[in-house]
């Protein structure tokens, strides 16, 4: 993740299509996704979306402004990379045949993962953490040989009220 | 009480205040069409789907109550789409009705079924998918609200069969009842940003009002015109906003943009305040951003907050309601002068050297054109003065898109509001006359005039086939140079004069017989003094559409001209104003 990215927390109405909408907005407009994680929310009247974008291609600004007008979208909130806990979660299929197999596990212990299925020649891990630590973690991982790899895109929230500091809440009054 | 889905709409839209709805029914919307006979809505059943489309927006346009089209699955959602993208791209309010297939036979590709929801997503404010019958009065109430409040646009509601034959218990929702927590439109003025504004207003010396269609769309034309006249500041209005401020007013300007007055685009970029009032920067006004107004500073007042900087960051944005925002800087601006006044400045600064300048520019650029050919060659911009002068002040203009759009709104002089009807945004062709027929429905009182070019024409015509069946008189005068005219006007400019595809012929159709077979009065105008007799006996017609197939000199431009993509300042005035400017600067001399 550069600067150039920016994490959005989309709260937005548990309704048919709504990912569609947003989706077909960051498209029509021009914009870049890096990553999407998409659940309900605490209340089921609602969803969190949690957007990493590319703002090289457009003013995050006009981003906010733009998602804000669809009818189904509640709530934004800008989280600036420091003043949010994020979190992400990664799957690793790795070649882990009997030479290697012990370096393999010891690696995922460091880094506090969980072996989630064992192959005759490659084992399957579970990771979370900053994203930052899966990134370390899939490059460590590449000398070996990774199979497969799926990756959650990342989830965030504000850090909280001693250290919280949104760059900019959206929720309908902009001037 | 319980009544099915089909009547719980029919009624839904009756509560809404729907008067009129513009359609054509099939398989999925049948059930609807029932209800419709019993209703007190008067249907007005059209030849093609994107005929309702426009109608509605016509409709839209001079009473400023929502259009209400309603169209079946399938190809008649597919042939709304266009109209709906016309009405985003205007913020037109717009209801549209579809119907589906039944909710089983949702994603079997079955009979007529699309994505109506999916494939109108991008071209409406919103859209829904009722799939409770229990719904649809939430949900048409809803769909009204949204069309109408905020920054107004097109929406869609697509009700399947058997939703629509299903029962329910009838209710009539109160707002407190919306499922909407996601729109919460702002329209009131930050006053902070008002204060600010109205201490630029006053100390600017070379400002210029910029008023876009929101104008319209707040019903904000008096609010605009008690600013400029208590500032003292010239007003250009653009393609959207033509009428908002009127014509022979001394400080009007005229439209700016790419075939704007000269005077409107140069005093917009040698300003140093622009109040941009429900405008949006549209490429077609800025020419080449970067070099718009390069030395003004911008207020931006806009109901939608998107609009704000995203072309052109303002020194003052202010989100709010176009009418309200301009009443409070008629307040503070009044304030602020006095506040001036008593700190012993004068009111405002001294503004004698711009007016000065705005009119030399009126004097040496005026709009004008080759009036007298000598061979009695039909002039387009000749018809539509001719047009003006023969036709009372309140009568609505429709157009098309093309040469003609851009004659009519530069030669047709604007009095009121609402009189102005036309495609901007999206430039849809064959808009004209199935938009006029639907301004006529919406303003019986009105004569309803549309200017449509040949290209145009031959995409909707079929709609003077509706016109004629329900008795909806209006009068449409073809400018017809047998050309895609503003096609071939830039490949004579830019493609040195390699035409490609843009000859139509003046006789094919032949345009007097074709109105006949569809029900009205055809007449041809093929010299300039048939021109007047051919108008005054279309005016005298009041039972059935009329058509003029005027045919005009084929080699006549729009002027002037700023090519896209280029700073305004290299406007091309062109030759007949060239001219003029010659003979005026060698009177001064």
């Amino acid at each position: 993740m550069t600067e150039h990215h920016h994490v959005l927390s989309v709260l937005v109405e548990n309704k048919a299509g709504v990912l569609a909408r947003v989706a077909a907005l960051f498209s029509r407009r021009g914009y870049n996704i890096y990553s999407l994680a998409v659940a309900p929310s605490d209340d089921e009247r609602f969803s969190r979306i949690t957007i990493v974008v590319d703002v090289e291609s457009a003013p995050l600004e006009q981003i906010v402004k733009q998602l804000f007008k669809l009818i189904n979208v509640v709530k934004i909130t800008e989280l600036a990379p420091s003043a949010a806990v994020e979190r992400e979660l990664a799957l690793v299929t790795v070649t882990a045949d009997g030479a290697v197999r012990s370096q393999v596990i010891e690696l995922c212990s460091v880094f506090e993962g969980k072996i989630i299925d064992v192959g005759t020649d490659a084992i399957t891990v579970m990771v979370a953490g900053e994203p930052a630590k899966l990134d370390d973690f899939e490059q460590l991982m590449r000398a070996y040989g990774i199979v497969d790899l799926q990756r959650t895109g990342r989830v965030a929230l504000a850090k909280l009220d001693r250290t919280t500091q949104k760059l900019r809440s959206v929720t309908g009054k902009v001037s | 009480m319980k009544i099915t889905g089909a009547q719980a709409l029919i009624r839904s839209l009756e509560k809404c205040g729907t008067e009129v709805v513009f359609g054509l029914p099939g398989g999925a919307i049948l059930p609807v069409y029932d209800p419709i006979i019993d209703s007190s809505i008067r249907h007005i059943l059209v030849r093609h789907e994107q005929g309702a489309g426009h109608a509605a927006e016509g409709y839209a346009h001079v009473t400023g109550r929502p259009g209400v089209a309603m169209v079946t699955s399938g190809p008649g959602l597919t042939n709304m789409v266009t109209a709906l993208l016309d009405a985003y791209m205007d913020s037109i309010p717009m209801v549209c009705i579809s119907g589906q297939v039944p909710r089983p036979a949702i994603g079997t590709d079955a009979f007529q079924e699309c994505d109506a929801t999916g494939i109108t997503m991008n071209v409406t404010k919103h859209n829904w998918l009722i799939t409770d019958p229990a719904d649809i009065p939430r949900i048409v109430a809803e769909a009204f609200h949204v069309a109408t409040t905020g920054r107004p646009g097109p929406v869609l509601v697509d009700l399947p069969k058997d939703v629509s034959n299903a029962e329910m218990e009838w209710y009539w929702p109160t707002e407190a009842d919306f499922d909407l927590p996601g729109y919460r439109p702002n329209l009131r003025p930050h006053p902070r940003m008002i204060t600010e504004a109205a201490r630029l207003i006053a100390a600017a010396e070379r400002p210029v009002i910029y008023a876009g269609g929101g104008i319209l769309k707040a019903r904000a034309a008096e609010a605009l015109r008690a600013l400029a006249e208590q500032c003292q500041i010239p007003v250009t209005t653009t393609l959207m906003a033509r009428g908002a401020f009127p014509d022979e007013h001394p400080l009007s300007l005229g439209m700016p943009g790419m075939h704007g007055e000269y005077t409107a685009v140069t005093a917009i970029q040698k300003s140093d305040l622009l109040i941009a009032l429900g405008s949006r920067f549209d490429d077609r006004v800025t020419g080449k951003v970067a070099d718009f107004a390069p030395g003004a500073k911008v207020i931006h007042v806009d109901v939608d907050p998107a609009e704000l900087g995203k072309v052109r960051t303002p020194e003052v944005p202010i989100v709010a309601d176009c009418k309200m925002a301009i009443e409070e800087l008629v307040r503070a601006h009044a304030k602020e002068m006095s506040r001036r006044e008593s700190a012993g400045e004068a009111a405002q600064a001294d503004r004698s050297g711009w007016h000065a300048q705005i009119a030399e520019w009126k004097r040496t650029y005026p709009l004008v054109y080759d009036k007298e050919p000598g061979d009695g060659t039909v002039k387009p911009q000749g018809v539509i003065e001719t047009l003006r002068e023969m036709t009372l002040d309140d009568t609505i203009l429709v157009s098309g898109v093309g040469q003609h759009q851009m004659w009519a709104s530069q030669y047709w002089k604007f009095h009121y509001p609402y009189t102005w009807v036309n495609s901007g945004g999206a430039g849809t062709m064959g808009f004209a006359v199935p938009a006029a027929l639907g301004a006529k429905v919406g303003r019986p009182d009105r004569t309803v005039w549309a200017v449509d070019g040949d290209g145009c024409f031959q995409m909707t015509a079929q709609e003077i086939v509706t016109a004629a069946m329900e008795r909806i008189p209006i009068k449409v005068a073809i400018l017809n140079n047998a050309y895609l005219g503003m096609v071939r006007q830039w490949q004579e400019l830019f493609y040195e004069e390699r035409y490609s595809e843009v000859y139509l012929s003046p006789d094919l159709p032949d345009y007097v017989k074709w109105t006949e077979a569809m029900g009205g009065i055809g007449l041809r105008v093929e010299s300039e003094d048939e021109v007047a007799p051919a108008i005054d006996k279309a005016n005298s017609i009041t039972d059935r559409p009329v058509v003029i197939d005027f045919r005009i000199d084929a080699r006549e431009k729009v002027y002037p001209m700023v090519p896209a993509g280029h700073p305004n300042d290299d406007i091309m005035v062109g030759p007949a104003i060239e001219a003029h400017a010659a003979r005026q600067k060698g009177a001064v001399k």
